[in-house]
């Protein structure tokens, strides 16, 4: 227990002083049992204050310090280090926070806020007469990264990962690079392709020895931990001979008759079962969907040399220091009826259309008819009252009238109307509504609780709706085409791809970060980051702004060849303990197993081991535990129950 | 039961250092005022609260225990307010037995922004428990065991 403990009272210029009797404090905690010294420093932050702490540290051989003053998560770590400077252990330091949680909330009651901060520094006085000293785990970190998903987020983080000098396994799931991006064609705001993008990055991959790039591949599994996982990729053929004649190939294509509905288009057409993506597409090398594929013996024989269906799925296993997700994201595709799709003729989706406009040379057709007037409904699927997707998808709006856009000047007189709830073209995104509107587009604005009804009315196709601009007047359109403008959900495999990695998703079962302001691109779980939109709606700017977060992120944790881990994880009493398997059923990480006791050579007993390097110390254990046997590092129960009883002990 | 007058209920909010802590903080920032009998314990996760530390607050005086619950934007699990819900429940359990009333425990999830929503939660848990009075008064009997006992 420590005995000689240094208490610091802040004034903070008198954002605590100025509604806190702090020489009361500092009058009351200087008789508490173990403090040596107290004082009162008007801001503790201060380089000339956090000297003296040092000094006295040094002089009065201080075994502990607590700093009452503002919240810990602004100067937690700079009194660690202050702590640290001294000679002290870091974890032998508590943080008071008598200023958000008591000055500023009680700044009608200076009085009762006066017998709060009293209360608060004894239990934080009582708490650091328990706390130990700790170690942060060394452990080994292999300068290795492996990307799943090579969208933009994925390619660019490899690029940025590479020329830091980390060595980069890429993985995408599909034969083709370049995820939804190359879908897309031009983009707002730059009227760049797609595609380009995908080609220009796909360049820069092959330019870096240090990228691995493995297409057809996916992670079956994922083991160890921070610095040294092991993960299992299995890698599936694409059922072409390497290096073959290509022209041999393309005759095999043109001779190949079988068809099927191609994904990439969105289904508006249909593909060769031996098939590229699209024609600049990147690997350029095309692959087979073996299992609608039903050649017969002479189509084989002739071109073995460019086809083998006898190729299998090879396992890869690499060893790796941290995991970047960047799995992205699919459209949502409305359910049948919903708002005429799949049952009116002529209602697409906006990635349908943008798919129309890169197929359509000079006339905008669709169902052989000539498009003329398209209505765009907006937030479909999006911000839903009911249902699963409460979020705004952020890149929809700008994204529908960036193709309204390209429709007027790629086509004739195409006319748009846009029927919305709120329209979001957010930041220089504006500057599109404005044109778009300039050039003659209408748009009307609908309530939530009255959705634009679509239907085939004789034979034609109709939307009806109120407008709530003209005081709720009943328009009716005849539109040649409807275009449903949905946003962003999670990819349909997101979910495999958590539950291989345990990485937290959170309601919108996009992956989670541990802070969405404060560390936006890292997961609970050590060395693993995610970015682009697998993490939640975003534009491309917005994905490569994170994906080279998390690329320096990555580099910073495994550089130096090891990582410092946090020592407040959980800890088991194995004395008490009886192993029942509780801790390790209910432990998010799998880091509990168990394993024989015996500390006297006697016949030991089986008890629970915890795993240091994945524990997380969020202590899930530690309630379920039916002997209590499971102290979290930080929060045992001495340290909490001494604050519990000095913060109701009278003042 | 009598309300004493005056009497100003003494809440112990165990809040999480990732999720609820930040969203109280919030609400100092802004100088959103609660009681100041509201106190604090920060730990990592709102499933990691012990029950015999809620049951050590009743016993050493508090009136009221509040559990800032991580809810769905807990960074460790998905089914965090489930695990709190049933370390809360079973907490209940414990109470009743020692004849503390278990409507002076209240867990909510509260999240790293919710600087109002707590604010509220205080007001309604402190009204609340102004009704039920001080827990030196408590003479609470679980309704089934007077049942029982008739």
């Amino acid at each position: 227990m420590k005995e000689k403990i240094g208490v610091y009272i802040c004034h903070c210029g008198g954002n605590i002083s100025d509604y806190v009797d702090v020489e009361k404090v500092r009058d009351v905690v200087e008789k508490e049992e173990g403090v040596v010294l107290s004082k009162t420093t008007m801001f503790a932050c201060a380089d000339s204050a956090q000297k003296e702490i040092v000094n006295d540290i040094k002089e009065n051989n201080l075994d502990a310090i607590v700093v009452a003053s503002c919240s810990p998560k602004l100067h937690l770590s700079t009194f660690r280090n202050v702590a640290e400077r001294a000679g002290l252990n870091p974890y032998n330091y508590v943080q008071a926070n008598i200023r958000e949680q008591c000055s500023w909330a009680h700044t009608d009651k200076p009085k009762e806020a006066t017998e709060k901060a009293i209360r608060i520094v004894r239990a934080c006085v009582g708490r650091v007469r328990y706390s130990e000293a700790l170690e942060p785990f060394t452990i080994p970190a292999a300068n290795i990264a492996l990307i799943i998903g090579a969208g933009v987020a994925g390619m660019r983080s490899a690029i940025s990962l590479a020329d830091m000098g980390t060595h980069v396994y890429l993985i995408e799931k599909s034969h083709f690079i370049g995820g939804r991006v190359a879908q897309m064609g031009e983009l707002f705001s730059t009227d760049e392709k797609g595609e380009e993008i995908i080609s220009d990055l796909y360049d820069e991959i092959k330019k870096r020895d240090k990228i691995q790039l493995f297409t057809g591949a996916e992670v079956v599994s994922v083991s160890g931990s921070v610095g040294d996982y092991k993960a299992q990729i299995n890698i599936r053929p694409r059922y072409i001979v390497p290096d073959c004649d290509m022209n041999k190939l393309k005759e095999a294509i043109a001779e190949c008759k079988t068809e099927i509905p191609d994904e990439f288009n969105f289904g508006l057409t249909q593909k060769k079962v031996i098939y590229k993506a699209y024609e600049n597409c990147r690997p350029e090398i095309p692959a087979i969907e073996k299992d609608r594929f039903n050649p017969d013996q002479k189509f084989l024989e002739k071109y073995k040399d460019c086809i083998d269906l006898e190729q299998k799925t090879e396992t890869l296993n690499v060893n790796t220091g941290t995991v970047i997700l960047s799995t992205g994201f699919d459209p949502y595709e409305p359910e049948d009826g919903e708002y005429g799709y799949k049952k009116a003729e002529n209602v697409i989706t906006l990635q349908q259309l943008k798919r129309l406009i890169e197929l359509s040379n000079g006339k905008l057709e669709y169902n052989n008819r000539e498009i003329k007037n398209i209505v765009y409904v907006y937030c479909v699927g999006s911000r839903q009252k009911e249902g699963e997707n409460k979020y705004c998808s952020r890149y929809c709006c700008t994204a529908a009238i960036h193709a309204a856009l390209l429709c007027r000047k790629k086509f004739d007189s195409v006319r748009g109307f846009h029927l919305y709830r709120d329209i979001r073209t957010y930041g220089k995104h504006e500057l599109l509504f404005d044109e778009v509107s300039r050039q003659g587009d209408i748009f009307f604005r609908f309530n939530e609780d009255e959705s634009p009804v679509v239907e085939t009315a004789n034979g034609k196709l109709q939307v009806k709706f109120r407008d709530i601009l003209t005081n709720n007047e009943e328009v009716a359109i005849e539109p040649d085409l409807v275009v449903l403008v949905t946003g962003m959900i999670p990819r349909k495999d997101s979910s495999t791809v958590a539950g291989i990695l345990k990485t937290p998703v959170g309601s919108d079962k996009f992956f989670n970060e541990v802070h969405p302001k404060l560390r936006p691109v890292e997961t609970v779980i050590d060395g693993m980051y995610i970015c682009g939109t697998c993490q939640g709606p975003k534009n491309i700017t917005e994905s490569i702004t994170s994906s080279l977060s998390a690329a320096a992120k990555s580099n910073s944790l495994i550089n130096k060849g090891e990582i410092e881990l946090e020592p407040t994880i959980i800890r088991i009493d194995p004395e008490a303990c009886e192993w029942c398997d509780k801790c390790a059923e209910i432990c998010p990480f799998d880091s509990i197993t168990k394993t024989e006791y015996s500390p006297d050579g006697q016949k030991g007993k089986t008890i629970a081991l915890v795993n240091e390097s994945t524990c997380k110390g969020c202590g899930m254990c530690a309630p379920v535990c039916p002997t209590d046997a499971i102290d979290i590092i930080g929060y045992t129960n001495n340290e909490i129950e001494s604050m519990i009883d000095g913060l109701i002990k009278e003042v | 039961m009598e309300q004493e007058k005056d009497f100003v209920p003494k809440i112990l909010v165990f809040s999480t250092d990732k999720i609820s802590d930040p969203g109280i903080d919030l609400a100092g920032q802004q100088h959103i005022h609660y009681s100041p009998s509201v106190y604090f314990i920060i730990v990592p996760c709102s499933a990691g609260v012990k029950p015999r530390w809620i049951l050590r607050a009743f016993n050493k005086g508090f009136d009221g225990v509040f559990v800032a619950a991580d809810g769905t934007d807990c960074p460790f699990s998905a089914d965090c307010s489930e695990k709190t819900g049933k370390l809360v429940a079973y907490s209940q359990e414990l109470m009743k037995k020692e004849g503390v009333n278990p409507a002076r425990l209240k867990m909510a999830a509260v999240c790293s922004v919710c600087a109002l929503p707590f604010s509220n939660h205080m007001k309604n848990f402190s009204k609340a428990l102004s009704g039920l009075g001080n827990i030196q008064s408590e003479k609470y009997i679980d309704p089934e065991e007077k049942e029982k006992q008739k």
